[in-house]
């Protein structure tokens, strides 16, 4: 299933990346710790996360992840915004916490 | 193939602003040199972990990367504060990062583990008040296929 279905099912505000939502979603990591996330995402993953600063966006690159979840409604800062944008990496937003985005999540991926 | 690329980059410590930009640069480089994935892979973790330490704790550093048919040879050096106890900051969980580096996602003391992990050899001098070296050593002809992080 690709990012634009997820977005749908799980009703995910696109902060941006817009255009780069038909990767295949693998699976999903949590995580706001990054070299957790370096360590133990893979290709095609969807990371569910706190963290809102720019530099999500290296980790999401260098992982080839197909899209970061903001939690809680939290916004990207501009400057995640802009990178994100030049590197055409998906930051979505949620309302929920972590723990019932993962959990849904993980029924539609699995 | 034909492969061999090097190149050095300047690291300024603290430039969170730019953290991770040349991880990025490197990884793109070597996808379009035709690196097999499961290197690149390796490489992107390395180089990251070493750019990110840099940043974080050293005042300024040099990541140098040489590639041939045989190996990827990453040597990340900097000027700053060293390591006093380099077998506790080998450890996983190990950290002595402050509270506003924590706060940015990092301290989980996996950096120089995940660079273990991604590497065939591997090397740390330090000296302190001077800085510290890292050589990495990733084999590409040979690469042994169990090693999977
Ligand atoms: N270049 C360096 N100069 C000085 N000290 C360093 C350097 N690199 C690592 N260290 C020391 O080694 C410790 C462990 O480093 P490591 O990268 O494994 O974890 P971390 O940076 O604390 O957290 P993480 O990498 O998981 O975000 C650091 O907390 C720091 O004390
Ligand atoms: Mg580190």
């Amino acid at each position: 299933m690709n990012v634009s279905s997820i977005v749908e099912k799980l009703n995910l505000k696109i902060a941006c990346g817009r255009e780069k939502l038909s990767q295949n979603v693998t699976g999903g990591y949590v995580g706001d710790l990054l070299s957790d996330v370096m360590a133990n995402s893979r290709e095609g993953y969807l990371w569910i996360t706190r963290q809102t600063h720019q530099n999500i966006v290296a980790v999401a690159s260098l992982k080839e992840l197909a899209g970061i979840i903001l939690v809680q409604g939290k916004e990207p800062e501009s400057d995640t915004l802009e990178k994100a944008a030049a590197e055409g990496i998906p930051i979505l937003i949620t309302e929920l916490p972590a723990f019932d985005i993962a959990g849904k999540l993980y029924d539609i991926v699995s | 193939m034909n492969l061999e690329y090097e190149n050095s980059f300047e690291i300024q410590g603290g430039n969170f602003q730019e953290a991770g930009d040349i991880s990025v640069f490197i990884k793109k480089k070597l996808q379009n040199l035709g690196v097999a994935r499961e290197i690149l892979r390796r490489v992107a973790i390395a180089v990251y972990e070493s750019e990110i330490n840099i940043i974080s704790y050293a005042s300024k550093g040099i990541i140098h990367i040489s590639i041939s048919p045989e190996s990827v040879v990453i040597d990340a050096e900097d000027e700053g504060p060293g390591i006093e106890n380099i077998e506790l900051a080998m450890r996983a969980g190990y950290s002595t990062a402050t509270d506003k580096i924590r706060e940015m996602g990092f301290g989980a003391g996996m950096g120089i583990p995940n660079i273990m992990n991604c590497s065939d050899k591997f090397t740390i001098t330090s000296e302190l008040n001077k800085g510290t070296h890292l050589t990495i050593i990733i084999n590409i002809s040979n690469n042994d296929a169990e090693k999977n992080r």
